[in-house]
């Protein structure tokens, strides 16, 4: 007889406080697992591995100043997009809001004259906020006006943002003095974010970052608008009932996570790179791997701290990883792709419980059997 | 044939703890083979959990359960349609884009290639077996919810239960279809099913029980036959005092015209008319009560009237001005309350308690100050009303959704009842309330009438719109039939509205 016990999934209730912070840390653990294996495929063994991705990560000064610097665009774009599943918003366009931002950034840093040196980063910030914001509410007015879904609008709005930066850069805002590179001209004094120290942590959009995700939690839980979010979340039908404004409502967060993503994007050009590049060079998908970010955080703007450092960690850690061991650069988009998968598999574990079930014993058991069980 | 002397199910010293709540007590009962079993008891009693004990979702804490005479261990609702229990929820859990045929295999082992000539026959079978009567190729959206019922029925017969637990199956029917399903249980028990039917109204319970247990706060008070029982014992022991089953209703000045309704249209989610034409208006103190055999329109009209359904033609007026099509917020906030006849309209069961009871006054003071919601006030607020309603929740933090049906109701009611609204609109208000609630309840829109509210009342329930109103209006085909005075009405001539005859006063 075949005594394979059979796996069975059970609803459950309610999910238990320690679940809910056990089964993102579990997911990651079997990601990499999962990983290991793939590793030991590659004939490269997954201990070493691991070990130089976590002292590359987080082993040197300059390791944990890297983790740092992706970090910042991480949390930007994350708590945005955090705020934004909540209301089960689903936009996926964080990349192109984004390279907006980076956009509009630049055209104040290089093309805007007569601003006073003191309010030139200010007006980037501003204006990158402003431009991420626009563009998200792109999918938004189409969601909530003709119901189209925002999932598909805001990744296709991703394409175009990234064209309009190629179009820019290799035409109309292609820098003189850039030797035929696809670059704008590199951003003024007053245009560039100041950095701690020789590290490229450009602390200022940092300090945005972490006041974003506070501002962001308190946001969610303890304003009206918050409740909103979480009431619209939650039922929408509800929401309507109690007279909310469900335009306003989407309206709302996909701005606030277009602005955000925008934010990250000036932070990136004008933080970094000091100019507008090919859209690659200035974010290596920064506004996908947010997602993961959130998710990974189960959409809590606070804990997107944590995990947008541990993402960034993962991605310092893996171009290690690259250059030493000689892996290929997908590898990054394989710890990724990974994460996801496990950590969206394992909210079932949040709304499920697993049960197995062993053929030899049926459920009908004679009393006596049952009573020394019982016992 | 069931050997009658081997009890279908026993069930013995149950307990089940949840957090803050003793749901079940050390419960003993016995539902002898072939009989049908009334289950009684305030809400919270725990009528559903130890149906949900023996149906498998939730596992006991203490005690044994016997089914046929075995003991058994029933860990998931597949164990138990395994050993022939099958179970209609108070909220149906049926797919409303699939057909029925698809919804009575769905989830069926070995069903892999859709076996549809086969299921067809079995459901005809039970059709003519037990009068369940329905379309096989109907999608559920389209059925009404008797005969989405008779479909979670028929999904549990084909799963081969000879034992099936109802719980509160009445509650969302109309009297007809309460008195179908009353037939189709009794041909169950005849043809040797065993029946546990879970129901607040007395009348139910002799109407069609065999024998019938009371729980009070998680304990059984009594088991009795029910030829052996009368409606005030049953009352007092289902909530340890003697029930009043009599309102007191004050004559109340009629104030100035609250809500005026001219010449009112509306469409239903199939884009059909539902209302056609529809006048009438209500003062400031008045009761009006909509009688009618549900789906003849009042849900869309209420829907209307509170905004959340476009009118197509024809004017709302409240006291005096056009609210027509006006969105739910601008009616919220001119005191239209209103509570819907499907309790997930108008909660959302994942919030707390607290943040159900704010859910339409979240942005308004002492709740909201400025952008913050002020967590004290949200507290003292819910605290309140929770005492005054007598909402049973283990804290007022607890997500709605684990609160019993009835008290889920009652945190309805408490929302929508408790301000001072302008108008209020309610719909089968106490469906699902036990006796002692419903008398609350009933007495909640009185007082609610003194102070001055004008009142939309729409039941099934003849005796509560004859008890409460000042003027019942009949509506048939999206259409009134007429209004009459309170005093003028009695049982025939509204039954005769109700089934399409005109009357102008
Ligand atoms: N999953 C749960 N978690 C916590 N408490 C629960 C849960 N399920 C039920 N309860 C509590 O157990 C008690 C009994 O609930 P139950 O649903 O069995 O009542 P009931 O008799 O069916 O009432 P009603 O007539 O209102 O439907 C209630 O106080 C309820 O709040
Ligand atoms: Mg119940």
């Amino acid at each position: 007889m075949n005594s394979l016990p059979r796996i069975r999934l059970e609803k459950r209730l309610d999910t238990p406080r320690w679940l809910g912070i056990a089964t993102p840390v579990f997911s990651v653990l079997a990601a990499l697992l999962v990983i290991a294996l793939i590793f030991g495929l590659l004939g490269v063994n997954p201990l070493i591995a691991y070990a130089r991705i976590f002292t590359g990560a987080f082993g040197s000064l300059y390791g944990l100043s890297e983790t740092v610097t992706k970090a910042i665009p991480l949390m930007l774009a994350g708590v945005g997009l955090a705020v934004a599943f909540r209301t089960r918003v689903y936009n996926i366009g964080a990349e192109g809001q984004l390279l907006i931002g980076a956009i509009c950034a630049t055209g104040v840093a290089l093309f805007v004259p007569g601003i006073p040196d003191g309010l030139r980063l200010p007006a980037m910030f501003g204006a990158g906020a402003l431009g991420g914001a626009l563009w998200a509410l792109i999918p938004a007015v189409l969601k909530a006006r003709l119901r189209i879904d925002e999932v598909l609008t805001s990744l296709m709005t991703v394409y175009i943002a990234s064209e309009l930066v190629n179009h820019l850069v290799y035409g109309p805002w292609k820098g003189p003095g850039e030797w035929g590179f696809p670059y704008t001209d590199k951003f003024p004094l007053a245009a560039q974010i100041p950095r701690i120290g020789i590290t490229r942590v450009h602390y200022p959009t940092l300090i945005l970052a972490l006041l974003a995700a506070v501002l962001a939690y308190i946001l969610v839980q303890r304003t009206r608008w918050g409740f909103e979010i979480r009431v619209t979340g939650e039922n929408p039908e509800a929401a309507r009932y109690a007279g909310m404004n469900y335009l306003r409502t989407v309206m709302l967060v996909m701005a606030l996570s277009g602005a955000l993503a925008g934010i990250a994007g000036v932070g990136e050009v004008a933080g970094i790179h000091y100019r507008l590049r090919y859209p690659q060079g200035i974010s290596p998908g920064y506004g996908f791997t947010a997602i993961i970010v959130a998710w990974l955080a189960r959409l809590n703007p606070l804990g997107v701290i944590l995990t947008s450092l541990l993402i960034g960690g993962l991605l310092v850690g893996g171009d290690a990883i690259q250059l030493a061991m000689g892996l290929p650069s997908a590898t990054v988009y394989l710890f990724n792709g990974m994460i996801l998968l496990f950590v969206l598999g394992g909210d079932l574990f949040t709304r499920y419980r697993i049960r197995m079930e062993f053929p030899g014993r049926t459920v009908v058991t004679p009393v006596r059997l049952e009573q020394e069980e019982v016992g | 044939m069931p050997d009658a002397t081997v009890p279908a199910v026993e069930m013995r010293g149950i307990v089940k703890r949840f957090p803050g709540v003793l749901a079940n007590d050390h419960v003993d009962l016995t539902v002898r083979a072939g009989e049908i079993h009334a289950l009684l008891g305030e809400n919270g009693a725990g009528k559903t959990t130890l149906m949900n004990i023996l149906y498998g979702i939730y596992h006991p804490d203490e005690g044994e359960i016997f089914v046929k005479g075995q003991r058994v261990h029933i860990r998931s609702p597949r164990d138990a349609i395994r050993l022939g229990i099958g179970m209609v929820h108070q909220q149906f859990r049926l797919v409303p884009s699939h057909t029925v045929l698809e919804n009575v295999v769905l989830g069926l082992p070995g069903n892999f290639f859709f076996p549809e000539r086969a299921a067809r026959r079995r459901v005809q079978e039970f059709a003519q077996q037990y009068g369940l009567h329905v379309d096989p190729d109907a999608r559920i959206w389209q059925l009404s919810a008797g005969e989405q019922q008779r479909v979670e029925i028929i999904k549990a017969l084909y799963r081969g239960a000879d034992i099936l637990i109802l719980d509160e199956p009445t509650s969302m029917l109309t009297p007809r279809e309460i008195e179908e399903l009353m037939s189709i249980v009794r041909r169950m028990a005849d043809e040797g099913h065993t029946v546990v039917f879970i129901t607040h109204k007395l009348d139910e319970v002799f109407a069609v029980s065999d024998r019938v247990t009371v729980l009070r706060q998680g304990r059984v008070i009594a088991t009795r036959e029910t030829a052996h029982t009368d409606k005030r014992e049953l009352a007092r022991l289902m909530v340890g005092r003697d029930v009043l089953f009599r309102l007191e209703k004050h004559p109340v000045a009629i104030g100035s015209t609250a809500l005026e309704v001219q010449d009112l249209h509306v469409r239903n989610d199939r884009g059909l008319p539902a209302v056609r034409g529809v006048s009438f208006s209500i003062a400031a103190g008045e009761i009006l009560g909509i009688a009618g055999v549900a789906g003849n329109g009042q849900r869309e009209l209420v829907e209307a009237l509170a905004g959340l359904r476009p009118v197509e033609k024809g004017r709302v007026l409240l006291n005096g001005e056009d609210v027509t099509n006006r969105s739910p917020r601008a009616l919220v906030q001119r005191g239209v309350c209103y509570v819907p006849g499907e309790r997930i309209v108008g909660t959302v069961p994942n919030l707390s308690v607290a943040e159900n009871l704010i859910l339409k006054t979240y942005d308004q003071a002492p709740v909201c100050r400025g952008i913050f919601l002020d967590s004290r006030s949200v507290a003292s607020h819910a605290d309140s009303l929770i005492e005054q309603y007598a909402v049973a929740t283990p804290s007022r933090e607890t997500p709605l959704k684990l609160l019993s049906g009835g008290n889920i109701q009652r945190t309805i009611l408490a929302r929508e009842t408790s301000g001072e609204p302008t108008l209020l609109m309610a719909a089968h208000p106490t469906s699902g309330l036990d006796v002692g609630a419903t008398e609350y309840i009933r007495q909640v829109l009185l007082s609610q009438r003194e102070k001055g509210t004008a009142i939309l009342l729409v039941s099934e329930d003849l005796e509560e719109i004859l008890q409460l109103s000042d003027r019942i209006a009949v509506m048939y085909n999206g259409e009134l039939m007429g209004i009459l005075p309170a005093d003028q009405a009695d049982l025939e001539t509204i039954g005769m509205m109700m089934a399409g005859v005109h009357r102008t006063p």
